[in-house]
């Protein structure tokens, strides 16, 4: 029990890295392989941020007066995995209109069919 | 409070294991969305409220709606 | 084969992320730039909120580098989706219900309102650019869902998408000058902590962001939208 009062958050992220790595690598329509992209990239952020917890440490926020810097948390991962997050939905944007453009033009989106279709 | 982060984390597997198994492209894609809803209140829990609200309006709504956007200018099923 | 690699490749990386995370024990502090960024970042950068301190203030070269790339998905998605199926003019505006029609109306004023809140007190509380652009975005596709056939003036949101570009590279090169002659410097005073108008030039740099985060995501969104019909 006290392992999973230790490693929950853990546990959590590398299910999500494992099921999104599983989506990406057997399944075999294009949209259905980057909906696992974004759940690996929501696996990596979880593993980050708890990576960065410190325990008993309070949201690095100086809202009231009475706060000290010592019994925060680390902001240096929560800057990074807020970067990675927007450069994530960016990406996912733009393999959404590449797989758009890869419909309209051969018809399908199934990767082995377009494998097929030489030029 | 372990037994709540234990029951989101639950949630939030199950959720995964769903996108993973349907064959139906728009229900794959609604059920990604719960994995970001609640992997926003676990970063809460890790006191991170900024990447919390980060996540909840980016990963939550915009990264859903360009999906169903995609998925109604290219076919439905066949998964 | 593919089957049998596959199994081989999940092995591997689960036994990778399965060692790293043992070894790493979890709510014990680990490095001590958090620590150094946390007692002075007060003093040197006059923000509230820690994160928006290390995102804009330390780590700003960063956070342009970030920027760039989100321009150049947005520019690679609209050159992408462009060719061969392209905008028809302007179309006759189509309402959907009236609960959807009136809703989305009297909701987009506060959504937009209150996504400039977030990112101008990026510096006080939890919030910044990146969220606010977010929720201004979130803003104008509940207008995409209310009135089907309006678009939003393409022309407008590049010209604002620019500007503010440009705008984080002029307050780079403003702090190359004067301040302390380097790069993204703090030229404006840091004010006192908890206020409006503290914290130097932070909060310039996220009204900035945020302009283009919002601008460049709705138009995201009005690429991906087709007329059906």
């Amino acid at each position: 029990m006290s392992f999973l009062h230790d490693y929950a958050y853990y546990i959590g992220a590398f299910g999500l890295v494992l099921i999104g790595l599983l989506i990406v690598l057997t399944k075999h329509n294009l949209i259905k392989v980057i909906v696992g992209l974004s759940i690996l990239d929501t696996g990596i952020n979880m593993f980050l941020i708890a990576v960065g917890y410190i325990r008993n440490g309070t949201a690095p926020i100086f809202s009231r007066p009475g706060l000290e810097a010592g019994g925060m948390v680390d902001p240096v991962p929560q800057a990074l995995v807020l970067t990675a997050i927007v450069i994530g939905v960016a990406v996912l944007a733009l393999a959404l209109g590449i797989a758009v453009r890869l419909h309209r033009e051969y018809g399908t989106l199934d990767m082995r069919k377009i494998k097929e279709l030489r030029w | 409070m372990i037994v709540v982060v234990a029951s989101l984390v639950a949630v939030m597997l199950a959720a995964a294991i769903a996108a993973l198994v349907f064959r139906d492209l728009l229900s794959s894609v609604i059920a990604s969305c719960p994995v970001s809803l609640v992997a926003s209140i676990l970063f809460l829990f890790l006191q991170a409220p900024d990447v919390a609200m980060a996540e909840a309006s980016i990963g939550a709504a915009l990264i859903t709606a360009v999906f169903v956007m995609a998925i109604r200018r290219t076919s439905r099923y066949e998964e | 084969m593919r089957t049998a690699f596959s199994i081989v490749v999940l092995a591997v990386v689960a036994v990778g992320i399965g060692a790293a995370l043992l070894a790493v024990p979890f709510g014990s502090p680990k490095t001590q730039v958090g620590d150094y960024y946390n007692e002075h970042g007060r003093a040197q950068t006059g923000a509230a909120n820690m994160v928006t301190s290390v995102v804009v203030g330390y780590r700003a070269f960063d956070t342009l580098g970030e920027v760039t790339v989100l321009f150049v998905a947005a520019l690679g998605l609209g050159a992408v989706l462009s060719a061969a199926g392209g905008r028809s003019g302007r179309r006759e505006v189509q309402p959907a219900s009236l609960v959807l029609l009136a809703g989305s109306r009297f909701l987009f004023p506060m959504i937009t309102l209150f996504g400039a809140y977030v990112f101008l007190h990026g510096h006080l509380t939890p919030g910044g650019g990146f969220q606010g652009g977010a929720v201004v975005a979130s803003g104008f596709l509940l207008l995409y869902l209310g009135t089907r056939g309006r678009r939003v003036n393409r022309i407008g949101s590049t010209v604002a998408e620019s500007l503010s570009g440009l705008a984080f590279v002029v307050i780079g090169l403003i702090g190359l000058t004067v301040g302390g002659r380097y790069f993204l410097s703090n030229f404006m005073p840091t004010g006192a902590l908890n206020t409006l108008f503290s914290a130097g030039i932070i909060p310039l740099i996220y009204i900035a962001v945020g302009f283009k985060v919002g601008s460049e995501l709705s138009g995201v969104i009005d690429d991906l939208v087709e007329e059906t019909a």
